[in-house]
């Protein structure tokens, strides 16, 4: 009995140690030499391998930044200006400077603004429906509501609100890695320029269709009318194919295009309309309450500041 | 035109097929049925208890985990529960005690088919593993199975048990007592005749294919006379040695109702010939060879952690492609 | 019997309207042509708002090769030229039409007289087919003249005549082999004369007895033309199964064509409109179309005027039912569901099958059983429940190596399964993603030279 004990406690020994210096043979003749930078910049880097970058993962950006000499053409849009200057600094090179952006929704045709003209009964894709057929509304453009935008996020800043029927950002989850903007087929979802307090001003509708044929479908829609171009005063807002689109580069959020518009198109986020007009347009309350009960505090000359 | 309702959109095809899961798996019950009947007048009535009682436990212990554990929809309804509960019931001995049918039931759907996500995600069959958990855990109970009337020559041993001891060789048993389910075994997989009836039934309502079973008794009696040949076996015990093997133990019941179980069988049916002569070959070496009498649950386990592989790797013949 | 050699399903035929006359549908008052009705580049149209236009007068040209000309199918004044929504709710560029009267282009022969002898070369009979603006009628709206220019280097053997019909319920074809036999015999003489082939087969189901004893008769006098009664399988209207079936050769996977193999498909009711526009001089301004289902008071087959609404060819067969769900326009297996039923009726439209109840709805989809049964069913040998779990997973080089660019969009994998998955709505996402991959890479290879 003892000896049956011996024998297979040692032929277990004996196969372990084997093994262990096979091991340690074969790692040292496949060693993969790599740059220790590599790993020292990809924990700079935030780890979600969300690839908003345009690489694989976080382990491929690293790569990229320590083996290209210039890295201005790389941004990392979830670690943001901080993590790119820290790892340009510790890489001794120039770091691309990019201001903060998020994710925005430009469709405001609710359940109740844009009612369904039919049922939807095949896989529960926006890819796959909007492949098939206009959709569920007399709308061809909008926001087509099965959430592949919400599958996409990996931050879990974006969802589709039951009530509505559209996909809301969190802001401060919203990392603006741009999977949404990707995976959204009918290209509602816009990376746009993100204020302080995450104020906003911008167009919601993305529907090229004539006015009237939008009115039909949809009371929030975009019907081309160009009052809100002709009352800019920072030539911000252009119309094509009946479409207004606010350039959020020169756009400094005075909100005067707010008030003009007919449908109530152009939305308003963290801030109290311009108080010009008792007849306010119908903007949909904030996402997050906290901004707008700050941005009630604020003065009306506040945003021009802080756009400086 | 004023059509107040609204249409319904949905990509092409527009029409699906009436035969559900819950059909199929039905079908695969109606099949088990006339062994069960064939069992119940051999063995007794106390056969209609286990396989109620097996039936009972998988379906419950389904519902429980998915209702309390997966928190997801009712999958009972597909009654797939139905047939392991069935199945499992027919590879335990007649005089098993209740509550080793109980612990089957519930490693068979707990742990061999719910923890990897319920039908269709299970590698190996759930009712066989629950019966080689048994047969390992409870080796006594699950091998004692009880004398046939007008069948003393094997008292209580199965015919390929007996053989396999040499009290008996295989020519000496009469085959019609195997065709009709005259011997000990599971309860099962002593009436080829009924067993074969279901298969007659399932290649009709289209739930499987003749390969996968075909294939496997082929395999099994190929490799049998081949192994008569080399043992110098001679005149009538040459065609005797394939037959017995082929129509003793659990080789029908294996081939025709757990091979072919969908989630643990290949897709392509290529894949599934090479699956069922796998499992052949395996089940001769074990019964000629190997420590067990029988060994078509240990091959058909096996061959089901292959089907991955198969899968992968066997295509089915692409339309156009040389 | 013959048949294509991989897979296939049953569904139930429901011939509803096999045994009723064509019909002819009443002018419509207005019409809506849509510029894009073929596969290829739309037509540009000729007409702007106001123009007066006769039946038969071309108003829009093929915009490329690839492209089909249009024709008036009524005479009137052109009250548009504009987006109009079309079956699926987009908003298509469409020329609309008032009518006034029924006044007809000169040279169109209006004659039932049969034409029997063909004195055209073959390039003027593909110059006339082209001018007729004709494409597959089938469904695929393929431009019949680009399928009739063999290209240099290839040699067609056979010319196939598609009288299948396999989708279930259509009898659009079958009305039109029963009844206009003579001609289409005549319009697969002269396709044979424009492919310059010895050898024509019209390929018939099984289903249609009346049809194969019909043509087997008139084909007696017509030599190197046969009738080929095929079992019953979907898709055997398929080209690629027609082409298996009949001849036995298997046309490689795409980019591969059936000329690849020496075959030209072409379908019953376009031989038929063949036959008019090379001997009679007509362009297609119309065709049959089945209104069927199983809700609908009387299903009918209608000769109908191109861009006449969906909801005419309905009312025509006894109104919408009430407890109709959804509107295909096609059959059940590859049509097209539709949302706004204001729209035209196109070249691609064999017919209008209304699903009614229980029928209209999908039954709730469960999990994958992997019962193989898709595999089995595919006709073109593919795995559709691993190209359906990729194409979710976004795994675009798995399903690539597994061939999801030879999918015909049958749909005979998501009609068999017992779960009820949409594994077609899936694969054809994929399809489409792998086809927009592949012309990227080619068009990234393409300067490189």
């Amino acid at each position: 009995m003892n000896e049956v004990l011996l024998y297979t406690i040692l032929t277990l020994c004996v196969l372990g140690v084997l093994a262990a210096v096979i091991l340690y043979f074969v790692a040292r003749k496949f060693r993969v030499e790599e740059d220790p930078r590599i790993d020292e910049v990809e924990k700079m880097l935030p780890g979600a391998n969300c690839g908003g970058c345009g690489f694989a993962g976080c382990r491929a950006m690293a790569d990229a930044l320590v083996k290209n000499d210039d890295i201005s053409s790389l941004f990392c849009p979830v670690g943001g200006g901080s993590t790119m200057k820290a790892a340009a600094a510790y890489l001794g090179k120039a770091a691309a400077e990019k201001e903060p952006q998020v994710a925005t929704v430009r469709c405001g045709g609710t359940c109740e603004k844009r009612p369904r003209t039919n049922e939807y009964d095949g896989a529960k894709s926006c890819a796959v429906a909007s492949s098939l057929y206009a959709g569920e509304t007399g709308c061809a453009f909008g926001c087509v509501g099965f959430g592949d935008c919400e599958a996409a996020c990996a931050f879990d800043a974006l969802r589709i609100d039951p009530a509505t029927g559209l996909p809301v950002v969190d802001p401060d989850k919203c990392t603006a890695c741009g999977a949404c903007v990707k995976a959204c087929p009918k290209h509602i979802i816009e990376l746009r320029k993100k204020w302080p307090k995450n104020r906003a001003v911008y167009v919601s509708c993305v529907s090229k269709d004539k006015g009237a044929v939008v009115m039909k479908a949809c009371k929030a829609g975009c019907i081309g009318c160009g009052k809100c171009a002709k009352v800019c005063a920072f030539g911000a807002i252009t119309v094509e194919n009946n479409l207004a689109y606010i350039d959020p580069q020169k756009c400094k959020l005075c909100r005067k295009c707010v008030n003009e518009c007919p449908t109530g198109a152009i939305r308003l986020v963290g801030m109290e309309p311009l108080p010009k007009e008792p007849k306010a347009p119908a903007t949909p309350a904030a996402p997050k309450a906290a901004p707008a009960v700050e941005a009630s505090a604020a003065k009306p000359e506040t945003p021009k500041a802080a756009a400086e | 035109m004023g059509n107040n309702h609204k249409l319904i959109i949905a990509p092409s095809p527009h029409v699906q097929s009436d035969r559900s899961t819950a059909c199929i798996m039905r079908d695969v019950v109606i099949a088990l049925l006339p062994a069960l009947v064939v069992s119940a007048v051999v063995f007794g009535a106390n056969v209609l208890f286990i396989t109620a009682l097996s039936v009972c436990a998988c379906v419950v212990s389904e519902y429980l985990i998915q209702r309390f554990i997966v928190r997801g929809a009712t999958t009972v309804g597909n009654w797939s529960a139905v047939v392991t509960g069935v199945l499992l019931a027919f590879n335990l001995p007649a005089t098993i005690p209740w509550w080793i049918v109980l612990i089957g039931a519930f490693v068979a759907i707990g742990i061999a088919k719910m923890t990897f996500g319920g039908l269709g995600k299970n590698p190996f069959n759930p009712a066989l593993v629950g019966r080689v958990f048994l047969l390992i855990a409870y080796p006594v109970q699950m091998t004692s199975f009880p004398a046939v009337e007008g069948f003393d020559a094997l008292s209580g041993a199965t015919p390929l048990a007996a053989v396999k001891q040499g009290t008996v060789s295989a020519s000496a048993l009469d085959i019609q007592d195997l065709m009709l389910g005259n011997m000990p075994g599971s309860l099962g997989e002593v009436a080829a005749l009924a067993l074969l009836a279901g298969f007659v039934y399932l290649l009709w309502r289209k739930v499987i294919t003749w390969h996968v079973p075909v294939t496997i008794l082929a395999t099994m009696a190929l490799f049998a006379a081949v192994a008569a040949v080399c043992s110098g076996m001679t005149g009538a015990a040459l065609w005797q040695f394939p037959l017995f093997h082929v129509l003793a133990g659990g080789a029908l019941l294996g081939s025709i109702f757990m091979a072919t179980d969908y989630s643990t069988s290949p897709m392509t049916v290529k894949g599934g010939i090479i699956f069922a002569i796998g499992i052949g070959a395996i089940t001769m070496c074990i019964r000629l060879w190997g420590a067990y009498p029988e060994g078509m649950s240990f091959a058909i386990l096996i061959m089901n952690s292959v089907v991955p592989l198969l899968n992968k790797y066997v295509k089915p013949k692409r339309f156009g492609v040389k | 019997m013959k048949t294509f050699p991989i897979g296939g399903v049953h569904p139930s035929e429901n011939k509803l309207s096999c045994s009723k006359p064509v019909e002819v549908l009443p002018l419509p008052e207005v019409v809506h042509i849509p510029l894009a009705q073929h596969i290829g580049a739309p037509a540009v149209a000729k007409v702007a708002k106001g123009d007066r236009v006769v039946t038969g007068q071309l108003i829009a040209e093929a915009g490329s090769f690839m492209s089909a000309n249009i024709h008036s199918p009524i005479s009137g004044t052109v009250t548009a030229v504009d987006l109009v929504a079309n079956g699926q709710g987009l908003r298509q560029p469409m020329i609309t039409i008032q009518r006034e009267g029924d006044e007809w282009a000169e040279g169109i022969d209006r004659s039932t007289a049969l034409v029997k002898e063909c004195t055209l070369s073959s390039q003027e009979i593909i110059a006339k087919i082209k001018g007729a603006g004709i494409v597959g009628m089938g469904g695929a709206t393929f431009p019949t003249h680009v399928k009739l220019s063999v290209p240099p280097g290839k040699r067609a053997e056979v010319l196939i005549i598609n009288g299948v019909e396999c989708e279930p319920y259509l009898t659009s074809d079958h009305r039109t082999m029963l009844e206009r036999g003579e001609e289409l015999v005549i319009g697969v003489t002269v396709l044979m004369k424009a492919l310059a082939v010895e050898k024509a087969v019209i390929g018939i189901e099984n289903n249609k007895p009346d049809a194969i004893a019909h043509l087997k008769k008139i084909v007696a006098n017509y030599p190197g033309i046969e009738v080929q009664p095929l079992m019953v399988k979907y898709p055997q209207g398929g080209e690629k199964q027609l082409i298996a079936a009949i001849t036995g050769r298997q046309v490689p996977p795409p980019p591969a064509l059936p000329i690849d193999v020496g075959a030209v498909v072409c379908n019953a009711s376009t031989t038929v409109a063949v036959y008019e526009a090379v001997q009679k001089n007509k362009p297609l301004i119309e065709r049959v179309v089945t209104v069927t289902g199983k809700g609908i008071k009387e299903p009918k087959n209608l000769l109908t005027r191109m861009g006449t609404p969906i909801s005419a060819l309905l009312e025509a067969a006894g109104g919408l039912p009430e407890n109709a769900g959804k509107v295909i326009n096609g059959g059940p297996m590859m049509g097209r569901a539709m949302s706004n039923l204001d729209s035209p009726v196109t070249k691609g439209c064999s017919g209008i099958t209304v699903m009614s109840g229980r029928d209209a709805v999908r039954r709730p989809a469960a999990q994958c059983i992997k019962c193989a049964k898709c595999v089995s069913a595919c006709p073109m040998g593919l795995e559709p429940y691993y190209l359906s779990k990729m194409t979710q997973k976004k795994d675009w080089e798995a399903i690539e190596a597994r061939m999801i660019t030879s999918c015909i969009e049958c749909g005979s994998c998501q009609a068999t399964c017992p779960a009820y998955l949409p594994l077609l709505d899936w694969i054809r996402l994929g399809k489409q993603t792998v086809m927009g991959i592949i012309r990227a890479r080619a068009a990234a290879a393409a300067p490189k030279k």
